[in-house]
């Protein structure tokens, strides 16, 4: 390859998915030539980052080999033609075992096929290359495994990437891939999409298919997408939308496709800005993030939504109960393999008593129906994701409105009463110069994700947000 | 049900005996500290009075 030809493809691995794919299709590049920069880049930044735990170079470069053929003969391939892509290590990848963060896992036998979200993105032609770090069975907000060592931030190498898609985030912000996927039961998608200044979506609970993916939280479990630009995002949502019997959660309504939406921009959308909960406790970083985001879109109603203190409670109580019944067997035989910051915690959750676990169950459904009567009023509510940036690593308490709290459970202050009751979510990245990134979340009504997209499409029109690479 | 540390105490050595999950010595005060924390977030959803009507939903609609 000539320093030119090396050149271009540096700068198609540092942006999007969409535009690696039209060179891919069009023959201004071969997919061999992608993967192979890709998997160059990862053996270079990968070591000192951590985000994968497993890698899959030799396959990858094979499924590229072979579409490569595939478009020589004139066979033509997806809208996702040769972009690499990773996920969160609990989706299944056939013939991988499933860790999931943890050492007990790896003693499972590998996963026989792939989850459906990554058969579905393989199906577009995206050429998978491994699976990435997260917090033990994806209980956490930091990504600092005992096993497999801490994620760093790609903007600040001392710093959390956020968790417990720690990997998830961090590969996509340092541009080893533009796409991966997570998953989010509290803001384990947002909390470190926010952290890594790039986009990400948590849709609507039930929206997109979870079967293949080693769960934490069924009530509340839901996997998204990790992005660069909101067009991927898009297409990335789209491709992974569709009913499947394999979850019964996922829903059976029709797919949205929300990529063809994108420029409709924002006129008649009305969009608010939650107060009180949403802005307590929230660095002033932080607030001055919402309110650029707020002015950029117009916003200039405020709700309140109320109780969400309580709503938070009632997420913390069936995580910690359903996680833990999840492990029971292990927790009783081998404690001691689980990693610390996780082991104590699904012990106590073994304890909750039911009745506890059933008031939550039952105020989630009050909750939600008080939420849905906002709707009403509103299309998007703006609120922080993360009271503050990035924290350092290993680091255990922040200080918050003056009250010293721990980090762990802490960062996902703002994200774990939203996912409670299943809203669609986009974290939108900002970064200001001289700055950690931050995340503002955009809230819409269930089954409203092409609202969210269309908002973001226009947020990154403006100049206002963009998601670019901190490391070239 | 416990709510102080005192009684939390008793009552995580007494469910967990209860369930047969053995709470090593070098553990136990790690589950005390989540236990408690748990309790005190707990109490927020325990004194919100909800109708009898609201039940749980085996399959969560949003």
């Amino acid at each position: 390859m000539t320093g030119e030809a090396a050149g271009a493809v540096t700068a198609l691995i540092q942006g999007d998915a969409v535009a690696m794919a039209a060179a891919v299709r069009s023959g201004q590049v071969t997919a061999e030539a992608i993967i192979t920069a890709t998997l160059e880049r990862i053996q270079a930044l990968d070591p000192d980052l951590n985000c994968f735990t497993t890698q899959l170079g030799e396959r990858a470069l094979a499924d590229a080999i072979a579409l490569d053929r595939q478009l020589a003969a004139g066979n033509g391939a997806g809208p996702l033609a040769g972009v690499p892509f990773a996920v969160k290590d609990l989706f299944a990848i056939a013939g991988v075992t499933t860790l999931a963060g943890s050492k007990i896992n790896a003693e499972l036998p590998p996963a026989t096929q792939d989850a459906t979200a990554v058969a579905r993105l393989k199906a577009a032609g995206a050429i998978l290359v491994g699976a990435l770090n997260m917090d033990e069975y994806a209980y956490g907000f930091v990504t600092e495994n005992a096993h497999y060592g801490p994620t760093r931030n790609p903007h600040d190498r001392q710093r959390s990437a956020g968790g417990s898609s720690g990997g998830s985030a961090a590969a996509v912000a340092a541009g080893l891939v533009p796409l991966s996927l997570g998953s989010d039961t509290n803001g384990s998608i947002r909390v470190p999409a926010a952290l890594c200044g790039i986009w990400g979506l948590k849709p609507t609970y039930g929206r997109l298919s979870r079967a293949g993916t080693f769960p934490f939280c069924h009530s509340l479990d839901h996997i998204g997408p990790f992005a660069r630009s909101v067009r991927d995002l898009a297409l990335s949502f789209d491709l992974l939308q569709g009913p499947d019997e394999q979850d019964p959660v996922c829903t059976r309504r029709p797919p949205n496709p929300c990529l063809p939406q994108l420029s409709q921009g924002i006129a008649g959308l009305r969009i608010a800005v939650a107060r009180g909960y949403f802005q307590a406790q929230a660095e002033p970083q932080v607030l001055t993030a919402v309110a650029q985001v707020a002015q950029a879109l117009g916003a200039t109603r405020s709700v309140t939504l109320p109780e969400v203190h309580r709503a938070r409670a009632a997420a913390y109580l069936i995580t910690a109960t359903e996680g833990a019944n999840l492990h029971q067997e292990n927790l009783r035989q081998r404690p001691q393999d689980f990693d610390p910051a996780t082991r104590d915690r699904f012990l106590a959750g073994l304890l909750i008593p039911g009745h506890w676990y059933l008031q939550a169950q039952r105020f989630r459904q009050w909750y939600r129906d008080r939420v849905r009567e906002i709707f009403q009023a509103v299309d998007l509510i703006l609120a922080p994701t993360t009271p503050c940036p990035a924290p350092l690593l290993g680091q255990a308490t922040m200080i918050l409105d003056g009250e010293a709290m721990p980090v762990r459970p802490n960062l996902g202050l703002f994200t774990q009463p939203l996912s409670f009751i299943g809203l669609p979510i986009i974290s939108v990245p900002i970064l200001t110069p001289n700055q950690l990134p931050v995340g503002v979340q955009i809230i819409a009504a269930p089954y409203q994700e092409a609202l969210l997209l269309r908002a973001a499409a226009y947020l990154e029109s403006t100049g206002l947000v963009a998601a670019p690479c901190p490391i070239v | 049900m416990p709510t102080g540390c005192a009684n939390s105490e008793t009552y995580v050595d007494q469910a967990a005996q209860v369930l047969n999950l053995p709470l090593q010595p070098e553990y136990r005060p790690g589950v005390l500290v989540n236990f408690d924390r748990i309790t005190t977030i707990a109490q927020l959803v325990l004194d919100f009075p909800l109708p009898t009507t609201v039940a749980i939903a085996p399959v969560f609609q949003p």
